[in-house]
């Protein structure tokens, strides 16, 4: 079996999980929604000021409820030692990471699709650039999907995981919220050739984020 | 290092650390634009200096461990040893630099590229000591402590280069300048180097005493274990006395 091949298999296993289970969008999705309220509260919404905060929001929304899309994805592996079957189904190392980076990727689009939704309704914002914003959405989805399901394995198994993922992701993160809200910043209001150092600049976070991920997850599922 | 090279070591490096003070305190003078704030600045390069030091240190020992041919468990206590270090240092750094921005700068926090990555430099190895404290021994930590340890240290150059584009695409407008580099005095220059010289010390004493600490808390269970077994069969088999 190729190494695609596997992935897709991790992937859609944990894909479907998710469509029975119904916890991505039943709590994730609405928590996401949920901080974007909360950060209209926060930010008095009579100044204008959500409309030029809102790349900034977006992504912090984003990030946080993808923290629980990380934990979320290794939570379904610690029941019935799952995990166990998992090493020793003989799938690659690089394979599960690549199909259980791609399975939080799909869930974090279809978060970031109803927070853009969220933040044209509630925060009034005008989407320009469609270009722009699809590619930093995308660079910018794998780097967290990738980051994420690296401290995910390194967090796994240990009684602390769910408030350690947290602490070992967000710090790691920075260049992504970074990038990716300059990039929306410069796509929706500022000048749009500048959001491009930007975009390359989260792409180059994806493709470090997934070849650190598939050089070690193998070694770290083996040790969790 | 024996005992004795520790404590003549330790001693040398106290001694030095209280010249310092003497020369960093009374006898170096004020500096002409920023007065006597600038003597944190004796403390702050020094702390600095440490961090990143110590940081590296914890990479090298991290890889180190994981290169099977010089696998050995002193490789992970010193890294967890020298990463704890580290943060004290990077604590202290972020404080006396804001203790110093205060009156120079005329605020606490400036959203600075070296500061920004400071920031963030001590909230990646914060979580690498959380990690650490989730065993107990170096063999349930194994790699992915090592392995957590140099994903932090290869991020931390990637986080500067953005936080730093972040500040060159959007001036905000304040005036850092730092200026570091303007003639520094002689009095200045010799305190300066003596500092950095002793806290390089103080930091070798600590981690080694923190690496010592580690290695006898490693060891404990083992030897608790095996002095349990020992005393039971002294217990059930009392030994004949010795007879001359």
């Amino acid at each position: 079996m190729s190494i695609l091949r596997e992935a897709r298999l991790v992937a859609a296993k944990d894909l479907r999980i998710e469509r029975r289970s119904r916890v991505a969008l039943q709590q994730i999705v609405p928590f996401g929604v949920i901080v974007l309220v909360l950060f209209a509260f926060a930010i008095d919404p009579d100044r204008g000021l959500l409309p030029r905060l809102a790349p900034g929001l977006f992504w912090a929304a984003l990030l946080l409820a993808s923290i629980l899309a990380v934990n979320r994805s290794f939570a379904v592996e610690e029941a019935n030692g799952a995990r166990d079957g998992l090493r020793l189904s003989g799938l690659d190392g690089a394979a599960i990471f690549l199909g259980k980076a791609a399975a939080i990727a799909a869930e974090l689009a279809l978060l970031e699709l109803v927070l853009g939704v969220g933040v044209i309704v509630l925060y009034d914002v005008t989407p320009r650039n469609a270009l722009v914003l699809f590619l930093t959405a995308v660079a910018a989805t794998i780097a967290l999907a990738a980051t994420g399901t690296v401290y995910g394995i390194v967090a796994a198994g240990l009684r602390v995981r769910e408030t350690l993922v947290p602490l070992l992701v967000l710090p790691a993160v920075t260049p992504v919220m970074l990038g990716a809200t300059r990039a929306f910043e410069s796509a929706l209001g500022g000048v749009p050739s500048e959001a491009w150092p930007w975009v390359q600049l989260l792409g180059a976070c994806a493709v470090l984020s997934v070849i650190v991920g598939v050089l070690a997850f193998g070694p770290l599922l083996e040790e969790s | 290092m024996s005992r004795n090279a520790r404590r003549v070591f330790g001693g040398v490096t106290l001694v030095l650390l209280a010249i310092t003070a003497v020369l960093a305190l009374w006898v170096s003078p004020a500096d002409k634009e920023q007065g006597d704030a600038m003597r944190l600045l004796y403390l702050h390069v020094p702390t600095a200096w440490l961090a990143y030091l110590a940081f590296f240190v914890t990479a090298l020992a991290s890889a180190l461990w994981l290169w099977p041919r010089t696998r050995s468990t002193t490789w992970d206590l010193l890294a967890g040893a020298s990463a704890e270090v580290g943060v004290l240092f990077t604590g202290l750094m972020l404080m006396l630099g804001s203790l110093w921005g205060r009156p120079i700068w005329g605020t606490w926090w400036e959203w600075d590229a070296r500061l920004t990555t400071t920031a963030v430099l001590f909230f990646l190895y914060l979580g690498y000591l959380a990690l650490r404290r989730t065993a107990d021994t170096s063999e349930q930590r194994g790699k992915r402590c090592a392995i957590a340890a140099l994903i932090a240290f290869a991020d931390v150059p990637i986080v500067h280069f953005s936080v730093n584009w972040w500040q060159t695409l959007h001036q905000t407008g304040t005036v850092f300048n730092p200026k570091l580099d303007v003639q520094i005095h002689g009095t200045m220059a010799v305190t300066l180097l003596l500092s950095v010289l002793s806290f390089t010390m103080l930091y070798v004493c600590l981690t080694l005493s923190r690496l010592r600490l580690a290695e006898l808390e490693e060891g404990r269970e083992q030897r608790e274990l095996e002095l349990a077994i020992a005393e039971r069969i002294a217990a059930e088999h009392p030994e004949p006395a010795v007879t001359v």
